[in-house]
């Protein structure tokens, strides 16, 4: 099954929709360097699903979550995050639903060494402002296993007890949506599976939204939906996909003369 | 190696400026102070050697007391004169009269500084006029009635030909006809003095007797050796009434003078360029540390191609000269334009520097681009050694790895060593109270600031923890962001607090110390001075003792006591005898008798203050034998014991026993005068028209008493703390230099900070915070060094202010705080905007 780039997307009720780009356009350059990372691609991220972007490096798969994150501006078309338009918002409106609204897992930890873990973990809503919420903050700490290293500084934890936290702090502030951008880049592949299976684990009990780019096919096993981009478009959907599913897809790929 | 070198210069622009900037304003300082000196030395010597040139022998009068008329003798007669001028060779004979004379101004009030108020005796030539002093206008005095000034003079004293000048000399005032305006090109005249020039007849009878002279100066015929000429005159002259000098060693003497005032100057300058530079080291030293760190992984692959340590060591230290060479040739180009600075400062404040040109000499050249090199080099040397440690391996590694911290424990010994030895030698010296004691003062402050700016990495942390909490309690997540930072290198932190430290602990030191004695005059004047005026002469040449009398019957006044000092010597110790009038002395001032009274003091009788009576262990009622300063023995009786009194001094007897030589005129040095109503200007213009409005009679109220002590307490504050505001503008730069390097180091964080949702106004907010916590570290430390420091050495003022205690200038030292929070505030606005234009999606994936 696979999106006609042109053709306008299905409407499934908003409420149902986390996230959603409509004929994204992300153009670089101009002139003799242009070049169109995200061409005319249109994309719905349900709620409380655990969808990955795949393809290889160059289809456009981390601009198209910087563009939905509100990281990246969009040279055109639409981004909604929930019922918000992005492209209508100004600097301070976008950091502000970044703060509340979206939550990050980035490749390197990203934690700041000065804090604490438990001060990591709650670093989004401090600089909201806000309270974290006890009962949730204990849960969420249990789930992701760091009760007893709440104290510890980053530089006393091991890389996958780092990206528990980083996965801790996006799951604190119970956002709308999470980006993770290659959470299980720089983890062993038994860390890598735990922090995958924590996120599956959130989406499951927590029926939290999470959008994952990676270009591993283990880790897009734990995926609801694999969206497979290549050259700015997407050219494939996979639902409930496993390791191998994922991995034959993009063999096919690779029939076809691409390479990885 | 060297192109490397280089080419690193190259790469770092901004940072590369600021290091420049901070060796620059050092070595400016430097260079300005050595051109400054060497161009004022220059043209004093010129204008001295001017004013000499024409002299081939000087003879001067031997000083001899005056006699009871306040007249000199002298052995220089009209005989002199005439013997002097048959010496063969002798050109022409100047026979000079000096003296002093203050003028009073068209509004009454005096011209000049009391000390530089020459008078000379006018001497025509054959022409009827007198070469050394030119007319510019006028004529020369002729006649008792006649005077003439110099044109600078007259200007200042709002006189012009045709006027009557009143002027004193040391007795009544005299009023003259200006006849003549001249120039002269005397410093003293341009320095704020005055020039009167009188004929021979009256400054004779004015300051010497008639036919009576000071100096001769004698001028030769070409081709006489000056050298016999000396010998020869020598001869003709009484023998041990006059100095023979030769034109040649009077150059000499005088050039040799000049030379020692400019010293004094030239090197307390040097002073304040030296702290300049030392300020300087932390930044460059800690530039080169954050440049290579931020080189680790270029510096790695130069060792893992083969570079030797030696190599790498080398390649920082080429950077460092040729950073340092060029700050330094920049820095002397903008020291000279600093040495005209100083000297229309200082010329605008009346000091009178002759003109003259440029100086620069090899040697300030030479000086300047070294001590900027060698400082530079210096600075650089431990972070190179550092550089040369980095392992090859770290090029290979993906991960950043910042290097382990080092250990802080050497340091810290070291450190708590040099400081308790130096807080250690500054506790004895609160317990000394003798000015002498003044350099090893100097060394336990020296000692104390190193010790604390090498303990600074321990002290960081619990004061910025301190300053953190404010920020953190008023700025929430972001101001303790902002201290996690500033805690998050010690060192660093440290080395840029240290160097705003070492500006606020000398400038909170000389706050504390100057507020303190000014406050110590205050309170002198303010509870011990119960007089409400105090009557003296600008001229220290003592009042007639007649005019006490004068003064107590003025219908006001209900008190007179004259004050005439004199000393003795009491065992080993000197004591400061006043004499003085017991029966007034108790109301011109807060006397506390503690034995004795003051109504027995008289005859043989004196009163001692408790201290001296201590000192020597004597009470009310013992004798003690001691020789007055008329060299005859005077068997004493304590009649009374007081408290501690800075009018009264040290002791205090009935006037008659207070004598000079037996050939002296008694004179008052001072006059307390007390009224009945209070101060006011009726009563001071009633005083002064009792002295016959002499422009040599100071009457002052207790506010002009004050200014005239502190006054130049306050400027010499002022003055230091302009040059020390150099220093803090050098700390400036280091603040910004560690911000930038932080902002840097930190670009991945601030990218994820950004992302997360801080907006770009916290990004700015938290560098901001981190520059205000640094600096207020580097406040604390140095109002802290500054206050103990002030504290322990304010006790050997104590010596000569017995009111003196530590007193806080509470104002200035919240100014002191302020100035820092500004200087924070002012080093964050560039590295914050660096901080939150950051591009956030290149700044997550930085590495």
């Amino acid at each position: 099954m696979s999106y006609a780039a042109a053709a306008p997307a299905p409407t499934p009720t908003m409420s149902g929709v986390a996230a959603r780009a409509v004929g994204l356009d992300k153009v670089y350059g101009e002139g003799e360097t242009r070049v169109v990372a995200l061409d005319q691609v249109s994309v719905d991220f349900a709620a409380g699903q655990f969808t990955a972007i795949m393809g290889p490096s160059g289809s456009g798969k981390s601009t198209l979550m910087h563009c939905m994150a509100g990281l990246d501006t969009i040279s055109s078309g639409s981004v909604r995050i929930g019922d918000v338009e992005l492209a209508s918002l100004g600097e301070k409106k976008l950091t502000r639903l970044r703060r509340d609204k979206i939550g990050f897992i980035f490749q390197a930890f990203n934690l700041l060494p000065t804090l604490t873990a438990a001060e990591n973990i709650t670093l989004p809503l401090d600089i909201a402002g806000r309270k974290p919420d006890p009962a949730w903050m204990n849960a969420v700490i249990e789930t992701v296993g760091l009760s007893g290293r709440l104290t510890h500084r980053p530089s006393q934890l091991s890389g996958g007890q780092q990206q528990r936290v980083a996965v801790a702090r996006a799951l604190v502030a119970r956002p709308e949506i999470i980006f993770a951008d290659e959470p299980t880049g720089n983890l062993d592949s038994r860390s890598g599976a735990e922090v995958l299976g924590f996120l599956r684990e959130s989406v499951r009990a927590m029926g939290q939204t999470v959008v994952m780019v990676t270009h591993d096919p283990v880790a897009a096993g734990y995926a609801d939906r694999v969206v497979f981009l290549a050259d700015g478009r997407i050219v494939e959907e996979l639902h409930r996909p496993t390791a191998d599913s994922v991995l034959d897809r993009m063999r096919r790929f690779d029939g076809r003369g691409r390479t990885q | 190696m060297l192109r490397t070198a280089v080419r690193n210069l190259f790469a770092h622009k901004a940072r590369l400026m600021m290091t420049v900037l901070a060796v620059l304003l050092g070595v400016a300082f430097v260079s300005g102070t050595l051109v400054f000196s060497d161009t004022v030395g220059d043209a004093l010597k010129n204008a001295s050697a001017k004013n000499l040139d024409d002299v081939a022998v000087s003879v001067s009068a031997e000083q001899e007391p005056p006699k009871p008329d306040g007249r000199r003798v002298t052995a220089l007669t009209d005989r002199t004169v005439d013997a002097v001028r048959a010496v063969p060779g002798v050109r022409t004979v100047r026979a000079d009269v000096t003296g002093d004379a203050v003028l009073a101004a068209k509004d009454g009030k005096p011209v000049g500084d009391a000390w530089q108020n020459r008078a000379v005796n006018y001497q025509p030539g054959p022409d009827g006029k007198d070469s050394r002093y030119p007319l510019v206008a006028g004529r020369g005095p002729a006649t008792a009635g006649e005077v003439a000034l110099a044109e600078a003079t007259a200007r200042k004293a709002g006189y012009r030909i045709g006027d009557t000048v009143r002027f004193a000399t040391d007795g009544p005032v005299l009023a003259k006809k200006l006849v003549g305006l001249v120039s002269t090109d005397d410093p003293k005249v341009t320095a704020g003095g005055s020039l009167t020039l009188l004929d021979t007849a009256t400054a004779q009878r004015l300051y010497l007797h008639p036919g009576q002279y000071d100096e001769l100066v004698v001028s030769s015929k070409p081709g006489t050796d000056e050298a016999a000429l000396t010998r020869e005159i020598r001869a003709a002259v009484p023998e041990k009434a006059a100095n023979v000098t030769s034109g040649t060693a009077l150059a000499e003497e005088q050039s040799r003078m000049l030379t020692d005032q400019n010293t004094a100057l030239t090197s307390t300058l040097l002073t304040f360029a030296g702290i300049a530079l030392f300020v300087g080291v932390f930044i460059i030293a800690n530039t080169f540390t954050m440049l290579i760190s931020q080189r680790r992984r270029e510096i790695a692959l130069l060792r893992a191609v083969g570079a030797a340590r030696r190599q790498v060591v080398r390649s920082v230290l080429v950077e460092a000269t040729l950073l340092g060479v060029v700050a330094s040739a920049v820095g002397m180009g903008l020291g000279i334009g600093l040495a005209l600075g100083i000297r229309s400062v200082l010329n605008a404040n009346d000091a009178g520097l002759p003109d003259g040109p440029l100086v620069i000499s090899p040697l300030t050249y030479l000086v300047s681009l070294a001590t900027g090199t060698v400082v530079t080099v210096l600075a650089a040397w431990l972070p190179s050694r550092r550089a040369a440690k980095i392992a090859p391996v770290e090029a290979l590694s993906t991960v950043d790895t910042q290097p382990a911290p080092r250990s802080l424990v050497l340091r810290n010994i070291f450190g708590a060593l040099i400081a308790g030895l130096g807080v250690a030698v500054m506790c004895y010296v609160s317990t000394l109270e003798s000015s002498d004691d003044l350099p090893l003062a100097m060394l336990g402050s020296a000692l104390t600031m190193t010790g604390v700016i090498v303990l600074a990495p321990l002290l960081s942390r619990p004061l910025v923890r301190l300053t953190g909490a404010v920020t953190g309690r008023l700025f929430g997540t972001v101001g303790k962001l902002a201290r996690e930072n500033a805690l998050r290198n010690p060192r660093r932190t440290a080395a840029t607090g240290s160097a705003l430290m070492i500006g606020l602990t000398l400038i909170t030191g000389m706050a504390v110390v100057g507020n303190s004695a000014e406050s110590a005059i205050d309170r002198m004047t303010a509870t011990q001075l119960t007089a409400e005026y105090q009557v003296s002469t600008s001229t220290f040449s003592g009042l007639d003792p007649k005019l006490a009398a004068k003064a107590a019957q003025i219908p006001d006044v209900t008190a007179v006591a004259p004050m005439r000092h004199s000393s003795f010597l009491l065992g080993d110790e000197g004591v400061v005898l006043n004499g003085t009038d017991p029966r007034t002395i108790a109301q011109v001032t807060a006397l506390k008798v503690v034995q004795g009274s003051v109504g027995t003091v008289r005859g043989e009788g004196i009163a001692l203050s408790r201290t001296t009576a201590e000192k020597a262990g004597l009470r009310a009622g013992q004798r003690i034998t001691v020789e007055l300063p008329d060299q005859k023995k005077h068997r004493l009786t304590v009649a009374a014991v007081y408290e501690d009194n800075d009018i009264a001094g040290d002791a205090f007897s009935d006037l008659p026993l207070v004598s000079y030589g037996p050939d002296e005129a008694p004179k008052d040095d001072a006059l307390l005068v007390k009224t009945a109503h209070g101060a006011s200007d009726a009563t001071a213009a009633k005083l002064r028209a009792a002295f016959g409005d002499n422009p040599l009679v100071k009457v002052e109220n207790h506010e002009e008493l004050r200014q005239e002590t502190a006054g130049p307490i306050g400027m010499m504050v002022n003055m230091v703390y302009g040059l020390l505001g150099m220093a803090v503008v050098i700390a400036v730069v280091g603040v910004i230099n560690t911000l930038a390097m932080s902002v840097f180091e930190r670009t991945r964080e601030i990218g994820m900070l950004r992302a997360i949702g801080l907006a770009r106004a916290g990004i700015k907010q938290m560098v901001r915070l981190e520059s205000v916590v640094i600096s207020l570290f580097g406040a604390i430390l140095g109002i802290g060094v500054g206050l103990f420091l002030a504290w322990a050495g304010g006790s050997l003022l104590a010596s000569s202010w017995r009111l003196y205690e530590t007193l806080l200038p509470w104002g200035r030292l919240s100014l002191f705080v302020a100035i820092a929070l500004a200087v924070g505030l002012l080093a964050a606005i560039w590295p914050a905007r660096r901080a939150a234009k950051l591009n956030m999606l290149e700044a997550i994936g930085a590495h």
